[in-house]
């Protein structure tokens, strides 16, 4: 599958690195909804992370959509808020 | 629904609502088009901005280090003079700029990622839109505008994916760009005011250069004398001529009032 960092471009992921992702995921939106700064900033790095080692670069000149699309790197709480919470789909 | 998808959703939903529909699909390709050119050009001034910014704050990291260069040589000449009080005070001031040589570098490094990540943004959309001219092209030679609009719906938002993620880049590096241009202007305008000239400011010669120049001065003529006092002793010299040089040396007052003046200029030149 495809997956976009915000600010740095498309991967191609295979789909067995996916439980794995999906776990840091679920930290992630933990950490979105308690406010827990620090613990928001590992998840993305993580995932960001696995998703570099995992994936590799997507070709530049397609023009295909992103199955999934993460916030960029160095992205903060409210900035993914302000992000997401414009649709009110943030709950807190 | 995970985190991610959620995330996913909304930003496409975004990406997509950006994008007009014409009544012609086609000309909607040609409209998004001629939008993806100007977003183009707009990263490329993005780029070029935050390179003039990166620029400014190297200059200012060049002016502070070499005046923290100078306060060191400062401190360096008080102490073979036997002045710690001097010493002290230059090293003091230098340890002023020091800090905030360390904060420019940090900036200077942050808007030096920013530039490169712009960079790369630039190449993958620039790669993407030559992808969508090929494809309009095609589109619009093979396709039918009934046809045409679930073909061109593939190529728009693959395209407006792209869109939206540049255009949100560019937004951070403004926002990043434009603090440091705050922080830039004050250390510009410190600079200006010779605040920061005054503390160390060699060239118009502050405090402790005034006390430096003025023992050396001190010592320059004692040499001077001395070197005098030596040739008028060397032999087959006229008692006038040397009665000249006694004269001198023993009228020292003035020579000396105008021998200070001299050196305040003298090492403006040679340092400049």
């Amino acid at each position: 599958m495809i997956v976009r960092i915000l600010g740095e471009g498309q991967y191609d992921v295979a789909d067995d690195a996916l439980a794995r992702l999906n776990s840091i995921d679920n930290d992630l939106g933990a950490a979105v909804e308690s406010g827990d700064e620090a613990a928001f900033a590992a998840a993305l790095t993580a995932l960001h992370d696995g998703v570099r080692a995992a994936g590799t670069a997507h070709a530049p000149d397609s023009l295909d959509e992103s199955d999934v699309i993460l916030p960029p790197s160095g992205a903060s709480i409210d900035e993914v808020r302000e992000l997401l919470g414009d649709d009110g789909l943030i709950p807190g | 629904m995970s985190m991610w998808q959620r995330f996913s959703l909304i930003f496409r939903s975004k990406a997509n609502k950006a994008l007009d529909k014409a009544e012609d699909p086609r000309e909607t390709l040609d409209y998004s088009y001629q939008r993806q050119l100007d977003l183009l050009a707009k990263v490329r001034r993005g780029v070029a901005d935050v390179a003039t910014s990166r620029k400014r704050v190297e200059l200012q990291v060049n002016q502070l280090s070499a005046q923290s260069d100078k306060l060191q040589g400062q401190a360096e000449q008080a102490i073979k003079v036997g002045r710690e009080d001097l010493a002290r005070e230059a090293l003091t001031r230098k340890s002023g700029l020091t800090q905030q040589i360390v904060d420019l570098k940090a900036q200077q490094a942050q808007l030096q990622g920013e530039e490169e990540k712009l960079t790369l943004a630039q190449q993958r959309l620039s790669a993407k839109v030559e992808a969508f001219r090929t494809r309009k092209e095609t589109i619009k030679a093979t396709y039918t505008a009934a046809e045409a609009q679930s073909k061109i719906g593939e190529a728009m938002s693959g395209i407006g994916e792209e869109m939206g993620d540049v255009g949100m880049a560019i937004q951070r590096a403004e926002d990043k760009t434009a603090q440091m241009q705050a922080r830039a202007g004050a250390i510009d305008e410190l600079i200006a005011s010779g605040a920061l000239d005054d503390a160390s400011s060699l060239n118009r010669g502050d405090d402790i250069s005034r006390e430096l120049e003025a023992m050396s001065s001190q010592s320059d003529v004692e040499s001077e004398l001395a070197r005098l006092k030596s040739a008028s002793h060397g032999g087959a010299i006229e008692g006038s001529s040397a009665a000249g040089a006694l004269g001198a040396g023993t009228s020292g007052q003035p020579m000396q009032a105008g021998a200070e003046e001299t050196p305040v200029q003298q090492p403006e030149e040679g340092r400049a």
